[in-house]
C-alpha cells in the first residue's frame, strides 16, 4: 500500500471483547484479520475477473484434500498402482467421488489458473509495482504444472507411462549432463518402478510447497495492492472499499460458479477431459498411436513439436514460459489496462486464439499442415511478447484514462 | 463483452479434449469408421443401467466372450448390482476354481471361487493369453468401455459390423475384416455370428443385435459401477448449485447496493 490510504474500522473487536484482546495480546491474528479483511484497500471496481485468484485457492486446497485421500488407499507400485486406482474406484466408500474430483479437479485448477493470467496479461498486472507478484505467480504455475504432469503419471496407465518417457527423455537434449540426468531421475534406464514411486513422493510434496509459494504471492499482493480494470492506481478513499463484506460475497458468487462447471464435467462427463488410453495398463511394449497429454499441457506440446531440433524444442516449450518473467521489462506501455489500448485489444485477442490454436495442434499428428501451422503459431505467440508488445506503445493512440476509479465507477454504474 | 467472454472461456477452454473424428468413404482405406450412433440407457443427466440387460449381458459375457477375455477387476459379489441375488451370486461363483494358499503344508491348492473372489478368466497372465491367441492380446474387459473412445457404441458397432472384405482391400493372414477396427483388420473373429447364439434365461430373443446391445450394457456397469449413484448425485448437486448461485447473486446485489 504505497500511499496508505486504508479503510476506517472505528473500533477493533480488541477493544469490545476481552477473549479477542487475550488471543491478539498472544498471537496477533486478530488484528492481521481485520488489517487484512476490513482495512486493507480494494478497489471498488474489480470485475469477476479478479475472483480467479481465489478460485484457483480453492482449486488447490480441493486437490491436497482429495490427494490425501486418495493417498490412503494408492499404491505407488507398477505392479499395484494400476489396480490400487480401480480398487478406489469401485471398493473404497464414495472412492470414485474422491478419484474423479481429484481428476477433474486438475482440470479445473488449470482453468482457473489461465483465466487468472489471462486477467493479469490483459489489464497489465504485470507491470510496476507488481513485477514481483507476477514472477511469483510465474513460479506457482511452473510448479502446479509439474505436479500435474507427475500426478498423471501415478495411474500407472498406457498415457501415463508414455508421457512420462516422452517428457522426461527430454532432459536427454541437455548437452554433456543430459543422458545422465535422465537416469538419475529415472532411477533407470527407463521409465519403471523407482520412477513411479519417486514421482508418487514428489507429487505429494510440491502442492504443500504451492502453498508456502501462494502465501508468499499474498504478501506481495498485500503489499502493492489490487490492479483493477481502469489500471489507474488508488488515489483518495473514494476508490477503495473493504474486502468483507463486498469481496467475500462476491467471491463466493465466483465459487458456486466455478462448482457449477466443474459439477457439469465431474458428474456427468468425468473422463471427457482425460484420454481413454489411460485405461489400459502401462506397457513398455506397446506404444499407443498418438501420445498426447493432458488438455493444459496441449499448447506448449505444440510448441515442443514445431521444432524439428529436440534441444530447441525443449529450449522453444521452456522459454515460451520463462518469456513470462520478462513481460515487466518487454511492455513498456504507461497505459496498464488493455480496456484503453484499442491495438492491444485486437492482439490480444489475436493471441488468446492463437494460444487456443496451439492446444488444438497439440492434440493433432505431427505431420503435414500441422507441423507448418505449429510453426507459424509459436513464432506468433513468440512475437507478441519480444517484437510487438515493444514496439506498440511507440505509436499506438492509448484512450484517455479516467480521472479515478470512483469515476470510473460512477460513470459505469 | 467481457461477461460473454468469461462465461465462454470457462465453457470452452476445457472442451478442447473432445476429439475430432474424420469419416472416411474409401472402401480400400483402413482408418477405422466412426462409431455407430447410439442411443444408450445409461446416456445423459438421467442415465441408468437397464439390470435385465446386463443380466442378460453378462450370460452373453460368460458363454461367448469368457472363453478369451478375462474380467479381472469384478468380483462376484458386485453381481448384486445388477440384480442377482446373493444365492444366486454364491452359486455362479462356485462354478469356477481359484488358487489359493500356501495352506499348511505350505502348498498351493485349489478350492471354489467365493462372492469375494474376482471373476475367474480364462488364462492366467497377459503370456498366456498371447500363447493361445497368435500373440494378440485379448484385453480385459474391467474398463473395456472407458478404454475406447465413445466405447458403448464402439464396442456395439465392432461387435455386429464384421463383414467381407471390400473388392482389392489388402487383407492380413489370420485376421479379419471389421471397418470399425483402427486399420480394419482384427485378430478376433466375428464372436456373435447367429441370433439366438445364447439361450436368455428370461426367454427374450437374442437377436446378434440384442445380444450386442446387453453385452454393452453388462460391460458399461462393470466399467463404471458408479453410474447411477453418480449421475443422482450429480442431479441433486446441479440443483442446489443453481439456487445456491441465484441466492448468493442476490445476496451480492443487496450487499453492493449501497456502493456508489
Amino acid at each position: 500500500m504505497s500511499n496508505h490510504i486504508q479503510n476506517d474500522l472505528p473500533q477493533s473487536i480488541t477493544e469490545k471483547s476481552k477473549l479477542a484482546k487475550w488471543v491478539n495480546d498472544r498471537l496477533p491474528i486478530i488484528a492481521t484479520l481485520e488489517d487484512t479483511l476490513l482495512k486493507h484497500p480494494y478497489p471498488k471496481n474489480l470485475s469477476y475477473w479478479w475472483s480467479f485468484g481465489s478460485i484457483a485457492g480453492i482449486a488447490l486446497v480441493v486437490q491436497i484434500l482429495t490427494g490425501l485421500f486418495l493417498a490412503m488407499h494408492y499404491v505407488p507400485n507398477t505392479a499395484m498402482a494400476f489396480n490400487s486406482v480401480e480398487h478406489i474406484m469401485r471398493d473404497v466408500r464414495y472412492g470414485w467421488l474422491i478419484r474423479y474430483i481429484h481428476a477433474v479437479g486438475a482440470s479445473m485448477f488449470f482453468v482457473a489458473l489461465f483465466a487468472h493470467i489471462s486477467r493479469g496479461l490483459y489489464y497489465g498486472s504485470y507491470k510496476s509495482p507488481r513485477e514481483i507478484l507476477w514472477w511469483v505467480g510465474i513460479i506457482i504455475f511452473l510448479l502446479t504444472m509439474a505436479t500435474a504432469f507427475m500426478g498423471y503419471v501415478l495411474p500407472w496407465g498406457q498415457m501415463s507411462f508414455w508421457g512420462a518417457t516422452v517428457i522426461t527423455n527430454l532432459f536427454s537434449a541437455l548437452p554433456i549432463v543430459g543422458k545422465s540426468i535422465v537416469a538419475w531421475l529415472w532411477g533407470g534406464y527407463s521409465v519403471d518402478n523407482p520412477t513411479l514411486n519417486r514421482f508418487f513422493v514428489i507429487h505429494f510434496l510440491m502442492p504443500f510447497l504451492i502453498v508456502g509459494v501462494v502465501l508468499i504471492h499474498l504478501v506481495s499482493l498485500h503489499t502493492v495492492g489490487s490492479n483493477n480494470p481502469t489500471g489507474v492506481e488508488i488515489k483518495t478513499k473514494k476508490d477503495i472499499i473493504p474486502f468483507h463484506p463486498y469481496f467475500t460475497i462476491k467471491d463466493m458468487v465466483g465459487f458456486v460458479a466455478f462448482f457449477l462447471v466443474f459439477g457439469y464435467f465431474l458428474f456427468f462427463y468425468p473422463n471427457s477431459l482425460g484420454h481413454p488410453d489411460n485405461y489400459i495398463p502401462a506397457n513398455p511394449m506397446v506404444t499407443p498411436a498418438h501420445i498426447v497429454p493432458e488438455w493444459y499441457f496441449l499448447p506448449f506440446y505444440a510448441i515442443l513439436r514445431a521444432v524439428p531440433d529436440k534441444l530447441g524444442g525443449v529450449l522453444m516449450m521452456f522459454g515460451a514460459i520463462a518469456l513470462l518473467f520478462a513481460l515487466p521489462f518487454l511492455d513498456k506501455s504507461e497505459v496498464k489496462s488493455g480496456a484503453y489500448r484499442p491495438i492491444f485489444k485486437k492482439v490480444f485477442c489475436l493471441f488468446v486464439i492463437n494460444f487456443a490454436f496451439l492446444g488444438w495442434l497439440g492434440k493433432s499428428p505431427a505431420e503435414g499442415w500441422y507441423v507448418w501451422a505449429s510453426r507459424f503459431s509459436t513464432l506468433f505467440y513468440y512475437s507478441y511478447f519480444l517484437v510487438i508488445l515493444p514496439l506498440l506503445p511507440k505509436f499506438e493512440k492509448t484512450l484517455p484514462l479516467p480521472e479515478s476509479i470512483d469515476a470510473d465507477y460512477k460513470a459505469k454504474h | 463483452m467481457n461477461k460473454l467472454f468469461l462465461i465462454l472461456f470457462l465453457f470452452f477452454v476445457p472442451n478442447f479434449a473432445f476429439a475430432n473424428e474424420g469419416h472416411s468413404s474409401n472402401p480400400l482405406d483402413t482408418a477405422a469408421l466412426h462409431p455407430k450412433e447410439m442411443k444408450w440407457n445409461f446416456d445423459g443427466f438421467f442415465g441408468s443401467v437397464d439390470r435385465q440387460s446386463a443380466q442378460r449381458g453378462y450370460q452373453v459375457y460368460k458363454e461367448i466372450c469368457s472363453s478369451c477375455h478375462t474380467l479381472n477387476l469384478v468380483a462376484y459379489r458386485s453381481l448384486t448390482d445388477i440384480g442377482f441375488s446373493e444365492d444366486e451370486v454364491k452359486k455362479i461363483a462356485a462354478e469356477y476354481n481359484v488358487t489359493d494358499g500356501p495352506n499348511d503344508d505350505g502348498e498351493m491348492f485349489e478350492r471354489p471361487a467365493l462372492p469375494s473372489d474376482k471373476i475367474v478368466g480364462p488364462y492366467t497372465n497377459e503370456k498366456a493369453a498371447r500363447a493361445a491367441n497368435g500373440g494378440a492380446y485379448p484385453p480385459d474387459f474391467s474398463l473395456i468401455v472407458k478404454a475406447r473412445h465413445e466405447g458403448p457404441s464402439y464396442i456395439y458397432s465392432l461387435i455386429t459390423g464384421y463383414t467381407d472384405a471390400p473388392e482389392g482391400f489388402h487383407s492380413v493372414e489370420g485376421k479379419y475384416y471389421n471397418p470399425y477396427f483402427e486399420g480394419r483388420q482384427i485378430a478376433m473373429p466375428a464372436p456373435i455370428t447367429d441370433d439366438g447364439q445364447v439361450e436368455y434365461k428370461d426367454g427374450t430373443f437374442a437377436s446378434k443385435e440384442q445380444m450386442a446391445i446387453d453385452v454393452v450394457n453388462f460391460l458399461q456397469w462393470a466399467a463404471e459401477p458408479e453410474t447411477e449413484a453418480r449421475k443422482k448425485m450429480g442431479v441433486r448437486t446441479m440443483i442446489f448449485l443453481l439456487i445456491l448461485f441465484a441466492i448468493l447473486m442476490a445476496a451480492k446485489k443487496a450487499v453492493w447496493k449501497n456502493i456508489k
